[in-house]
């Protein structure tokens, strides 16, 4: 008998990584760092999930992972401070002269 | 096991602003990665499990449009037959077709044999991963690909069907309807949901941005005016009886509902509209009422 090779039915884990979302939308979301409160609401609703905390100067502030971050506004939306602005991305500001 | 951030994500292929991701990411935080995760056909099945691209730090399987509810309760039973107890809750999350539609033989029986499951639909209001089409949970006047707007008809006609009263009917533990827009409210009944041995029924309330017609950044405003109107209220049963509710300090009119969203834009200019308006407006006072969502006085 030969050897029987199994297919599994579910790809292998962790691969989540490979999928760079970050390039889909015109905008990325930015986190003013000074007004952030560090309430936890765009993380909360965050759909990637692609916002986390992290310690800056001992003050914890969210930071938005622009590899993953589709540019929905929904953090803009639910942020209680106006601590999140939209960039638009560098290639797609045109110059109309 | 390495770069594993949370249990959903991220780098899934839902659009941007999608309703439902939300509420499984908060649904697997709260059981802390401890869930046998059951998906049915639809857009999270789609966006999550693409080939190399596995999207749940969770045991996850997909089987079937229908039969997520028996295979849950398979995966349940094999659990008990092995003595494999404290090992994780066996989650279900389905859309709205696949529980209201196509899966509700094996969602009943899976509700008639008491099986110890979590069951929750994210309900998007249609067969939103085909593209819009008419489901069960499709509300009246409500525009899609299968109920189109024309000079008869303004859009679906019936009504929204009450999976909360046919959860509870089937006499399972524990019932409860949630939304995106509350997420606290969702964790809450997630934790109280897994307190009980037997099935338990979640129904979350998820927009969809390109089938509702909204903007992206509008999903949460528009789920919460959902709940604001009484269109969808958040209710709890616990064995058969409403426990909790959530109350509506000051009710919204359906219209700012309707109005911000594309599948209702034609019910402003329809003749048939305004008799649409009026009867979501009858179904939220009839909701109010049912429940109790005001207070007294």
């Amino acid at each position: 008998m030969g050897k029987v090779k199994i297919y599994l039915g579910a790809s292998s884990p962790a691969k989540t990584s490979e999928m760079k979302t970050g390039d889909w939308g015109t905008e990325w979301a930015k986190v003013d760092e000074d007004k952030c409160i560090a309430c936890g609401r765009c993380i909360t609703f965050c759909p990637e999930p692609c916002i986390e905390y992290v310690e800056k100067n001992d003050k914890k502030v969210a930071r938005v992972d622009t590899d993953y971050c589709k540019g929905c506004w929904i953090c803009f939306t639910v942020c209680p401070v106006d601590a999140i602005k939209m960039e638009t991305k560098e290639i797609y500001k045109l110059e109309v002269c | 096991m390495n770069d594993i951030r949370s249990y959903f994500g991220p780098g899934h292929g839902a659009c941007p602003g999608c309703g439902f991701p939300i509420a499984v990411k908060i649904t697997l935080e709260t059981l802390e990665g401890k869930a046998f995760v059951v998906n049915s056909t639809g857009c999270l099945e789609i966006v999550s499990s693409m080939y190399g691209r596995n999207v749940w730090a969770v045991p996850y399987i997909h089987s079937l449009f229908e039969n997520a509810g028996a295979v849950a309760g398979g995966i349940d039973a094999a659990l008990k037959a092995l003595g494999r107890k404290n090992e994780g809750h066996v989650v279900v999350f389905a859309g709205d077709g696949a529980t209201a539609d196509i899966g509700i033989g094996t969602l009943s029986g899976m509700f008639d044999r008491n099986h110890d499951v979590l069951y929750i639909c994210y309900d998007n209001e249609a067969y939103q991963n085909t593209g819009n089409q008419q489901s069960g949970l499709t509300p009246p006047g409500a525009s899609t690909t299968t109920t189109p707007v024309g000079d008869l008809l303004p859009g679906k006609m019936g009504r929204k069907k009450d999976m909360i009263g046919i959860a509870v009917a089937h006499g399972i533990p524990y019932v409860a309807s949630a939304s995106i827009a509350f997420p606290n409210d969702l964790r809450r009944k997630v934790k109280r949901a897994i307190e009980f041995e037997g099935a338990k029924y979640l129904h979350v309330h998820a927009p969809c941005v390109t089938g509702w017609g909204i903007d992206g950044k509008l999903t949460v405003e528009v789920a919460r005016l959902a709940v604001e109107t009484g269109l969808y209220p958040l209710v709890e049963y616990e064995n058969g009886r409403l426990v909790r509710v959530m109350k509506l300090k000051k009710r919204k009119p359906v219209e700012e509902y309707l109005k911000i969203q594309r599948r209702f834009r034609h019910l402003f200019k329809h003749p048939l509209g305004e008799k649409i308006i009026k009867e979501l407006q009858q179904i939220a006072d009839e909701n109010v009422k049912r429940y109790g969502l005001e207070d007294e006085g």
